[in-house]
């Protein structure tokens, strides 16, 4: 008895008992959770079986980046929704950083009126659930822009109508490829000579401008190349056939309201963000840069705005993790994204809930881990490196 | 965190072990109530009056079995479903009956455990567009952009009749009736597709009826019913055997009006008197019924007419393939002997 009192009053052997007996409670309520799941399934007659996903899905679906019909199967329906995941998140981060990055600067700004209007719209927006936003901006595309025959013409090849936004697709034709090769290695030029330009600064101080002469070189050069093969591009106008414009490139009001919507609600966020980063740098950091002549531009990108992205990226991390899963609301608006395909009209077809609902969450949970480890690398790059 | 994490998932598996299999009679009777699963909201079918009050074709059924069970047609409570959850719910046990107008599929009644106990709306899925479009026929429909209440069979016939066709059509899948609606009103589809009894219900609840039509093409067959759990061959038979008395009380002439009369006397047709409680129907005990369930259920709620006459007639729906089979519909009912 005494010896186990004496073994409780030992710090560290206090602290793998308690471990232990967490543990075990943890084990047995995960055993338990699965014995219920598998319980239930057993009384309701059900078995957890994935072969549905490989019959056909039967349904179709308005917006595919790899190709699809009906004929593909269930598997081949929810790669398609997950890519229109993705194809949003992308989107709407990159919008947001973008925008939230132009407001946190304007927020801080000594001109008044530049300041209270990224203030105010910080407040308004942030405030207002994620869900009317969405539904606000498709509202407000289906509801105001014209019918297709009605539609608003843009030099009679973009029309805006309340299915969307029609604009011209390029078509590679043959000869394209030349453009293809000079593109990567207009690439790998740009990527070698802000390099040297790097080295050579170190070494004698003088400096190329090396941003003007990398776009210079990547717009002209494969610009050579398809001049020299006669421009193998041709573009498909969309037109007004019967119902709707076929041909051209086709932005449903979903697509463009759920950017639209998560990428503002997000950028009000990352301008506070931004703003709390900046502001964490010690004025005396931008002091000491004035003082030695530079510029306010200078001041901004080399001193103050790498220390402040330190204090920037964590959070920043979870508004993109935010953004990504907030897309799933697009099932509200009809957009056609994982949780509509595979958590929706899959799991309605084949009434395989427990399984689709499974690998919905895993899925999601893949897309949060990338994200965070490929922010958690990049903030492992700019960490304050102690000499 | 983790801890929080446990609790959410200790609270759904205990709602998941919630559902109950054999006993459902016994069940709904302790409690004293029926729970029903019905549609979010479909005019004629499930819909709140002005006062709040469940009321519809499908509504009428679930008043129907609480009372032939409990005696008493307003003991029930409805939770909604949208087409997504509706199978979920019923497994989960959170009603009773399912009576949201539901199509009978091989892989439903096979696959996910559930019995369709019979079919009391024929029905099939059918288009409907503005007038102004000056359409008259689904195969005119060619590149037009369709609005889809999601989570029924619908997305499956559509894709085939156009694949049929040699069609296109720019799909926009919607969760519940009353979006879809917005969506078809403000243009962004050129049709909408759903059961032509929910397009008709969909068409009244417009402020202008008479702008949109509903296309004579039908092109699927949707036999819609309610459907209970499997396992429970006794409450299965209940609810099965309460939509027979309800088509059985029309064809022999037995209304909410003449009910108390006809029970009272003895009739000529034996049926009536089996049906009535006026002679012994053998067997009856076994399903745990009292005799007078029938006259319960078609003096509180009425017969199988009566309820489509008062909540269907309203949007235009005919008979058509719901009449009796004596009157060239579909409905032929098992004899009550």
């Amino acid at each position: 008895m005494l010896n186990l009192l004496k073994i409780w009053r030992n710090e560290k052997s206090r602290e793998i008992i308690v471990q232990i007996i967490v543990l075990i409670i943890f084990g047995w309520f995960i055993s338990w959770l699965v014995g219920n799941v598998s319980g239930n399934f057993e009384r309701l007659g059900k078995d957890l079986s994935f072969e549905f996903l490989f019959i056909p899905a039967g349904y179709d679906i308005n917006q595919y980046l790899i190709s699809y019909n009906n004929r593909d199967s269930h598997l081949r329906a929810a790669i398609v929704g997950l890519l229109n995941t993705g194809l949003v998140a992308i989107c709407g981060i990159v919008i947001a950083t973008i925008f939230g990055l132009f407001l946190g600067v304007l927020r801080l700004s000594k001109n008044w009126l530049a300041n209270r209007i990224a203030y105010w719209y910080v407040e308004f927006t942030r405030n207002v659930p994620i869900l009317l936003h969405i539904l606000l901006w498709h509202g407000i595309i289906i509801n105001t822009l014209p019918h297709p025959k009605q539609a608003i013409d843009i030099f009679d090849v973009s029309y805006l109508t309340n299915r969307g936004f029609y604009i011209p697709k390029p078509i590679a034709e043959s000869g394209i490829e030349l453009f293809y090769l000079f593109t990567v290695i207009a690439i790998i030029f740009a990527v070698l000579f802000s390099r040297y330009s790097k080295k050579r600064q170190e070494l004698t101080g003088k400096q190329f401008p090396v941003f003007w002469i990398n776009l210079m070189v990547i717009i002209v050069f494969p610009c050579i190349a398809l001049a020299f093969n006669n421009f193998p591009i041709s573009f498909s106008i969309p037109e007004l056939k019967g119902f709707n414009f076929r041909g051209g490139l086709h932005l449903s009001p979903e697509l463009i309201a759920l950017t639209f919507a998560l990428a503002i609600y997000t950028a009000a966020f990352i301008a506070e963000i931004v703003r709390a980063g900046i502001l964490a740098i010690h004025k005396g950091q931008r002091e000491a840069a004035e003082s030695i002549g530079l510029k306010p531009d200078k001041v901004m990108n080399l001193v103050i705005l790498p220390q402040a992205r330190r204090v920037i990226i964590p959070p920043l991390t979870s508004q993109y993790l935010n953004l990504t899963k907030n897309s799933s609301l697009a099932i509200a608006i009809g957009y056609m994204d994982l949780v509509a395909t595979l958590g929706g009209i899959s799991l309605n077809q084949t009434g395989r809930e427990m399984e689709t609902m499974v690998l919905v969450l895993l899925i999601y949970l893949c897309i949060s881990l990338s994200i965070s480890s490929l922010m958690n690398w990049y903030n492992y790059r700019v960490k304050l490196v102690d000499r | 965190m983790k801890i929080k994490a446990l609790l959410a998932a200790s609270v759904a598996g205990v709602m998941f072990a919630g559902s109950v299999l054999a006993g459902t009679l016994d069940d709904v009777r302790a409690r004293g109530k029926l729970n029903c699963i019905i549609n979010t909201g479909l005019a004629g079918f499930a819909a709140p009056d002005d006062k709040g009050n469940w009321q519809g074709f499908d509504v009428d059924f679930c008043k129907a079995v609480a009372a032939a069970v409990l005696g008493d047609a307003n003991k029930v409570s409805y939770t909604t479903a949208t087409g997504k959850t509706r199978f979920t719910k019923l497994a989960a046990g959170e009603g009773e009956i399912l009576s949201r107008n539901t199509t009978w599929t091989f892989s439903r009644d096979v696959d996910l455990a559930q019995t369709f106990i019979g079919v009391n709306y024929y029905d099939g899925q059918g288009f409907m567009v503005p007038k102004k479009l000056g359409v008259k026929s689904a195969k005119e429909l060619d590149g037009a952009s369709v609005c889809i209440q999601t989570g029924t069979t619908t997305e499956l016939n559509l894709a085939e009749f156009f694949a049929g066709n040699n069609m296109k059509y720019n799909p926009v899948p919607i969760e519940t009736n009353a979006e879809a609606q917005e969506l078809y009103k403000a243009g962004r589809c050129d049709v909408y597709t759903t059961d032509a009894s929910g397009l008709y219900a969909t068409k009244m609840s417009f402020d202008n009826p008479e702008a949109h039509v509903v296309l004579p093409e039908i092109v699927s067959k949707e036999p819609l019913g309610p459907v209970v759990r499997h396992g429970d061959d006794q409450w299965a038979d209940i609810v099965s055997w309460v939509l027979r008395a309800m088509m059985s009380a029309e064809e022999k002439g037995i209304t909410s009006k003449n009910v108390k009369k006809l029970a009272a006397q003895d009739n000529k047709d034996k049926e009536i008197n089996r049906l009535l409680g006026k002679d012994p129907l053998q067997g009856l005990s076994k399903l745990g019924l009292s005799a007078d369930w029938a006259v319960n259920v078609i003096s509180q709620v009425g017969n199988y007419a009566e309820s489509f006459e008062r909540n269907l007639y309203p949007l235009t729906i005919v008979r058509g393939m719901n009449a009796l089979y004596k009157d060239g519909g579909l409905h032929y009912i098992p004899p009550i002997k």
